[in-house]
């Protein structure tokens, strides 16, 4: 089991603010996600789960609000204490974003050699081969990214951040688009991430199975901020209506959802 | 102008403020991109392989094309040449005539132009999908450089580039009109580059390197720039291409102009 521990929030979210234009996405987010915790963030397409996660590694800046992450606060930092930041973040894209024109080895190098130039080879082999087989896909180290399944992508994508050894994990819908077993692989890879690496970690989705599986506690963004946060079954007791659908629409075998019916 | 006329056409002064906008914008982040490039470009660790590497993909690519192209322009341009020299009795400057064309205007602008159309849509459309699929992003978000690994190495190595493949098609250029001469006229190859270069001075040659090296920067900015910035997906990708040749050929020309003028002031 994890061990989570509740005195230290490594990511500390207060009130934070981000809007494109005139379109608001998130209207004063308060988050606080513990050391060693898997917090999952649930929500409908478009409201601004990967912004969320945009903003807490860098690649967005936030509107207004308090961002701290692993004791810094991130509206403080300069270019480069930014880029020590990222070395403690890894961030598992939804597209996974290998680099297409390199070979799996490559792809996982690639972190590596350019954060840390003095390390030998025989040292980046070791830690290739490390991660590859942390994810199970050892077999796959020379093959291009475009001859693998997207369920073996994601684990790619997952061993190329492990390679720096990231104190905190941003997984943004890691099962969409996929079946329900490699689904399920992904969802205990997470788990054994958090166990092994002592992570701690926020995972997106709107899949109930992967919320259910990977995380400690559950938030549900609903018009730019949490309505709810705490256990599963607290989160899905809540009245508001949209809890309730966006619950039935994953689970309930509805008869209207039926396309073929026992005759 | 009163509220009254706001209200009446907000459309069109929504567009034209949005025009004006979106000009200097887009002149202050290419300004900004131009400042990162200086900046990266002069700080170790330098990206001698990657830029070692994408030179030759320079060259491999656009070798054939430039082979080709320099040899019918140095051809081509000599059969044109020929019949009005002739009738001023003056066939025997037809070299020297070539020569000034070739290396003075010919090979820096026909490089370039077959540059920004092999290379600078290739950066353009590699560096947009690598930005639309978030594989920039990923480097970004593992402390990586992607600037200096993807944009540094490239427009270095073209800017390197460009001058050496000028020369080259210079010389193809030069050769093709040889052959034309010599199959005419039955110069000597001796005898033709002798003619050939008594009219090429210094200030020619280092203004050809100096635009080669001022286009294929252009080029390589302008590529890099439209893939950097590329979004909405595969359309874009697209766009990043179409707008890196569209974008270089149309700074080139201007370029050429400004440069022409000046050198003809010193000379
Ligand atoms: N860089 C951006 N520029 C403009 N709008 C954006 C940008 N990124 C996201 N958005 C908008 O913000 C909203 C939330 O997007 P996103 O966080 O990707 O949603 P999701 O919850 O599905 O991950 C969407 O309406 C999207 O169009
Ligand atoms: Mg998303």
């Amino acid at each position: 089991m994890p061990v989570i521990n509740y005195d230290n929030s490594v990511i500390h979210i207060k009130d934070l603010r981000k809007s494109f234009g005139s379109l608001v996405v998130l209207n004063g987010i308060d988050l606080d996600v513990f050391e060693g915790e898997n917090v999952v963030v649930l929500g409908r397409s478009g409201t601004g789960k990967s912004v969320l996660i945009k903003i807490i590694s860098g690649l967005l800046k936030p509107d207004d609000g308090i961002v701290n992450i692993l004791g810094s606060d991130i509206n403080e930092l300069s270019a480069k204490q930014w880029n020590w930041l990222r070395l403690r973040i890894g961030f598992s894209f939804q597209s996974s974003a290998l680099y297409d024109s390199m070979t799996i080895r490559e792809n996982l190098e690639f972190p590596l050699i350019r954060n840390k130039r003095n390390l030998s080879r025989t040292e980046i082999n070791i830690s290739v081969e490390e991660v590859l087989e942390d994810v199970g896909l050892l077999q796959a180290i020379n093959q291009m990214p475009a001859e693998l399944s997207g369920g073996q992508r994601k684990r790619i994508g997952i061993a190329r951040t492990l390679i720096l050894k990231p104190e905190i994990m941003l997984y943004d819908e890691p099962t969409a688009g996929l079946d329900p077993i490699t689904s399920m692989e992904i969802n205990n890879l997470i788990n054994r991430v958090q166990e092994k690496f002592n992570t701690s970690a926020i995972v997106i989705t709107h899949d109930l199975t992967c919320a259910r599986s990977t995380g400690n506690r559950l938030a549900m963004l609903l018009d730019g901020k949490f309505l709810i946060q705490g256990s599963f079954e607290e989160v899905f007791a809540h009245p508001d209506a949209r809890v309730e659908s966006f619950y039935n629409y994953n689970f309930t075998a509805d008869e209207a959802k039926y396309k073929t019916h026992n005759l | 102008m009163n509220s009254n006329d706001a209200g009446s056409k907000p459309a069109k002064k929504y567009l034209i403020s949005r025009g004006v906008d979106g000009f200097f914008t887009n002149t202050y982040s290419v300004y900004k991109f131009i400042a990162r490039f200086f900046k990266e470009a002069f700080t170790p660790p330098y990206e001698s392989s990657e830029i070692m590497r994408q030179c030759f993909e320079v060259g491999y690519k656009s070798l054939p094309l430039i082979s080709l192209t320099g040899f019918i322009t140095g051809i081509v341009f000599t059969k044109q040449s020929r019949p009005s020299l002739a009738t001023f009795g003056a066939s025997s400057w037809l070299p020297s005539l070539i020569s000034i064309a070739v290396i003075r205007a010919l090979a820096p602008l026909v490089t370039a132009l077959i540059t920004a159309g092999k290379v600078g849509s290739n950066m353009g459309a590699e560096l947009g999908s690598m930005k639309v699929t978030e594989q920039i992003d990923a480097m970004e978000v593992s402390a990586s450089n992607p600037f200096k690994f993807l944009v540094v190495s490239r427009v270095l190595s073209i800017t390197l580039m460009q001058p050496i493949l000028m020369m080259y098609s210079a010389f193809v250029g030069m050769m093709g009109s040889f052959i034309n001469i010599y199959a005419n006229e039955k110069t000597s190859f001796r005898a033709f580059f002798e003619n050939a270069f008594t009219t090429i001075s210094f200030l020619d040659i280092f203004s050809s390197v100096f635009k080669s090296l001022l286009y294929g920067f252009t080029i390589g900015i302008t590529g890099c720039y439209q893939g950097y910035h590329a979004q909405n997906g595969t359309q874009g990708v697209g766009k990043a291409a179409n707008s890196a040749v569209v974008v270089s050929m149309f700074l080139i020309f201007i370029e050429e102009m400004i440069v022409v003028q000046f050198v003809n002031a010193i000379r």
